[in-house]
């Protein structure tokens, strides 16, 4: 039986301190800037610090710990020999400022990655600069922006699918456009009417996840990239989810002019729960001198930092980007290679395998097309007009089988949405055990499921009790 | 296969839901798109990789080896070992974002720790759980100045780095407001106070200031500033560097409305400059405005203690294009690294460093201008970085120290024309006697003394 590990751990500030005599006071520091206490941080010894945060790990939850198929999130194993690569001296103690020269090898690094990814993708330059996924939609806004621009063109509407990840319509608006939301059809993908309609000589880009947050594949995509480019716009790609089809098709062959990638997702890098990330933006030839500065290239067998662009949009952040997670994804790729095709492929097999599974057990429904990639979406709303479970209720009563639950409730066109990603890294018995779990979740007495969890450190959370007291520090206790 | 474990289980597993071929399951991609000839390299084992990527390494000089006395923000702090050990426990870093708090109770209680230090030491009432890095969350702090007063004039000092200045730009490109840049002092290199009250005005969103700032020098009249700002209604922004904070007044004490700082390098290497770690915070009045995660005190169904993400309301998965910013991934194991680090340092040892640093930086600054090629630029006094002009051309002596192992200080006269053969010079306490002696010694050599 699955139990996790649990403590009574105090917060920081209430372990036991040692008696410490600190002045603030430094003849260096203007008398009327000096501070008069030094800031309440515990003084503690280094083996109670460890212990403590020990103690909070065993009371978390990584891909280690077990299947973790949050859809949309692709949460694979994160290869061990990329962390100790990458935290290599050689990598970590360089200083951004330091002479090109001195480091020739990170560049190498990052330059050979871009190869890599416009293979991957069929894109034509890569910047690596974007810090995660919707950073990187920021930037692709910024481009389209600039894009149009320059072309004297005042285009200032974004169109995005009701299936869209929220952090589409959030960037488009960070960078000033208006945001339309159009519908999707009966097989869940892009309805082509719905989208004639709305595009015009105002509409600048049109965003799109490729296959959608449905899972499903957007079959139609060569006329939407005839459609969005006949009303001179351009065609956002939305990399949430290349896992589906790495080495099988690339956006840009689709048409697409600029794509992100989350390297934490597809490239096996670690989440860390919840960043460093890495959301590298890739770009067609039309959009190569709008990308951010300095673009590395390659002069001879020099390595250089080019700050000559002429229509750079300039910086999104400092420096070059979240390096140590583009090191760990050049070596992922390095151990890869031509094989990512099978990551497509035994990825959406692992899919469509627990999808078949579940539908044949009857105790959910399958909306849209039948055939998935690498997710899919089910809805439990017949569980909840029977039993009344919601899919709030089954994920909770997953943790208690020592499973991490599915992304729920998300997309929002989806009643009771339940959306699983196995990805390729589990094996056979993980995918099995995963559904046995569901259909066993699905016959249990509903008291029980709307109870759980118990086996977690706390059982189910008042966070409406949290939003109402608002204690958000140790001084708020 | 490495990593792909149902490979071998192929057939199997297809005829066990009723298809013959892999392909069957890609029909809906049309021909014309899909790749004919994947153009990707053979495979490489873990072991040959390692041996590929040892040779690559080589072709990276790291600190000490190059010794860097450059300033302009990241330098090399000591990560005691602990540090390492604890954010690499893979309970931590293979999660993802704790949706599902009975789960993630660790995490959440991290963050909410780390919450409260960035609390302590900048004064302030809340914390996110970070932002991407510093320059974007100057980004987010002005474009919450904005929902918070609509105001039109954003006051920033002409003393910041370029690339702040360009991320800056980018942040509010979507906006209606207008950037000013209110000039430094030329003398002490202070923010002009006789500029800022004339650009300052009813329609001023916020004034930006760094303290210590881009020349490393302390605004010692942040109480003028402070009451110049609010007497028009306007948003105080204070950017910090954090381990002043042990030793220097917090912002919230001189009336900043918002604070944002660094993490890179407390608790994570310099990387380049990349992962970093944005930490944002502010007055309790702005919460609901606020951008990014935040982690609240709750309890469970039993009443026992739980913490939770809270004010989800704000953020894009909840509110999608009326989200208070597009952030999801944010740089949460980087908080963790900072929040281990300050706890291992106590405040004590904060203290101890922050001194160190101080100290250091008068040794070098004393030494440097000892020599006949080197003067201050500006009185103001300053904290662990500082501009020296130098009689010769900079980019010439830099040159030269770079074939002695040695990184000279960072020129600023490409961003400031004004500044010829001045050097931003940076150190820490990573750095002893010796290591001066040898950079003297090596602009010695240079001139040939």
């Amino acid at each position: 039986m699955y139990r996790f590990a649990s403590f009574d751990e105090p917060l920081l500030n209430k372990l036991p301190q040692r008696k410490t005599k600190i002045s603030t006071q430094s003849p260096h520091i203007p008398e009327k800037l000096r501070r008069s206490s030094p800031p309440k941080i515990p003084n503690l010894e280094e083996q109670q610090v460890v212990r403590h945060f020990f103690r909070l790990s065993q009371m978390n939850y990584g891909i280690e710990n077990g299947t973790y198929p949050l859809g949309s999130c692709t949460m694979k194993y994160n290869p061990k020999v990329c962390e100790d690569v990458a935290g290599w001296r050689e990598f970590t103690d360089i200083h951004p400022y330091q002479d090109e020269s001195t480091f020739q090898g990170t560049l190498q690094i990052l330059y050979e990655l871009e190869e890599l990814l416009k293979k991957i993708t069929g894109m034509d330059a890569f910047t690596f600069q974007p810090s995660a996924g919707a950073h990187g939609e920021f930037l692709g806004m910024l481009l389209v922006r600039a894009y149009h621009e320059l072309r004297g063109e005042d285009r200032n509407e974004i169109i995005i699918p009701d299936t869209a990840h929220g952090t589409n319509p959030a960037s488009a608006k960070m960078a000033g456009f208006e945001v339309i939301e159009i519908p999707s059809n009966s097989e869940g993908t892009v309805d082509l009417e719905a989208l004639e309609k709305v595009l015009s000589d105002r509409t600048a880009a049109f965003m799109l996840t490729n296959p959608n947050t449905l899972g499903i594949f957007e079959d139609r995509i060569l006329d939407i990239e005839r459609m969005v480019h006949n009303a001179g716009a351009l065609l956002y790609y939305d990399g949430a989810n290349l896992n589906a089809i790495l080495g099988i098709a690339r956006p840009g062959d689709m048409g697409f002019d600029i794509v992100h990638l989350n390297l934490h997702k597809t490239f096996a890098t670690p989440h860390g729960g919840g960043g460093p990330g890495s959301g590298p933006v890739g770009v067609k030839k039309l959009l190569e001198d709008f990308l951010p500065v300095p673009r590395i290239r390659k002069k001879g067998d020099r390595y250089i930092l080019d700050y000559d662009l002429p229509h750079t949009v300039g910086k999104i952040r400092d420096f070059y980007g979240n390096i140590e997670v583009c090191i760990k994804a050049y070596v992922y790729l390095l151990m890869m290679g031509r094989r990512i095709r099978d990551v497509a492929e035994i990825s959406v097999l692992n899919s469509n395998y627990m999808k078949e599974k579940l539908k044949r057990s009857g105790f959910f429904d399958f909306p849209h097309r039948d055939l998935k990639k690498h997710e899919f979406v089910m809805s439990c709303q017949r569980l909840k007009e029977e039993k009344g479970l919601r899919a709030l209720d089954i994920a909770k009563r997953l943790l208690d089988y020592g499973l991490y639950p599915p992304t729920i409730y998300f997309p929002l066109i989806v009643k009771e949405a339940i959306m699983i990603e196995p990805t390729e890294t589990e094996t056979k018995e993980d995918l099995d055990r995963y559904v046995d779990a569901l259909i066993s979740i699905a016959e249990e007495d509903p008291d029980i499921v709307r109870s759980s969890p118990t086996k977690t450190p706390v059982k189910r959370i008042d966070e409406a009790y949290a939003v109402r007291n608002e204690i958000l520090t140790w001084k708020d206790i | 296969m490495p990593f792909i474990p149902n490979l071998s289980l192929k057939e199997e597993m297809l005829k066990e839901i009723g298809l013959k071929d892999i392909e069957e399951l890609f029909s809906d991609i049309p021909e014309e798109v899909r790749i004919k000839d994947l153009d990707l390299p053979e495979p490489l084992s873990e072991e040959e990789v390692v041996k590929r990527l040892r040779e690559i390494a080589r072709k990276n000089r790291p600190f000490p080896d190059l010794l860097s006395f450059l300033g302009g923000g990241v330098k090399p702090h000591y990560v005691p070992s602990a540090v390492k050990h604890i954010i690499s426990r893979s309970e931590f870093y293979t999660s993802y974002t704790p949706y599902q708090p009975e789960a993630s109770q660790g995490y959440l209680q991290a963050m909410f720790e780390y919450q409260s230090v960035i609390s302590e030491l900048t004064g302030m009432d809340i914390s996110n759980c970070s932002l991407y890095d510093m320059s974007t969350s100057l980004g987010e702090a002005v474009r919450m100045g904005y929902r918070i007063n609509r105001r039109k004039k954003v006051l920033i000092p002409r003393s910041i780095s370029w690339e702040r200045k360009s991320t800056l730009k980018n942040y509010i490109k979507g906006l209606p407001v207008d950037l000013v840049e209110i000039e430094y002092d030329r003398e002490s290199g202070k923010l002009n106070l006789e500029d800022l009250e004339d650009k300052i005005d009813g329609d001023t969103m916020c004034l930006y200031i760094e303290n210590p700032n881009f020349f490393g020098i302390f605004e010692e009249d942040v109480d003028e500033i402070s009451s110049i700002v609010h007497d028009r209604g306007s948003i105080l922004i204070v950017g910090v560097d954090l381990l002043s904070l042990a030793l220097v007044k917090p912002p919230g004490e001189y009336g900043a409305d918002i604070v944002i700082s660094e993490g890179r390098t407390y608790g994570t290497p310099m990387n380049m400059g990349g992962s970093s770690l944005g930490i944002f915070a502010c007055r309790k009045e702005y919460l609901r405005n606020i951008p990014g995660r935040i982690i609240g005190l709750t309890h469970d169904l039993d009443g026992n203690r739980a913490f939770c993400m809270t004010l989800q309301t704000r953020e894009q998965h909840i509110r999608r294009e009326k989200a208070t910013s597009n952030i999801c991934t944010n740089e949460a194991l980087n908080a963790l690294a900072l929040l281990v680090y300050l706890s291992i340092l106590g405040s004590e040892g904060l203290v101890k460093i922050a001194k160190k640093n101080l100290e250091n930086a008068r040794l070098l600054h004393d030494r440097l201008v000892s020599l006949p090629w080197f003067k201050p630029r500006f009185k103001g006094s300053f904290f662990n970085e500082f501009v020296l002009e130098s009689t010769q051309d900079v980019f010439y002596m830099n040159r030269e120290l770079l074939k002695r192992n040695i990184m000279g200080g960072l020129p600023l006269e490409i961003s400031f024309p004004e500044l010829k053969n001045c050097l931003l010079f940076g150190i820490t306490e990573v750095y002893d006697d010796k290591d001066v002696d040898m950079l003297i010694r090596s602009i010695k050599e240079v001139y040939h003394v």
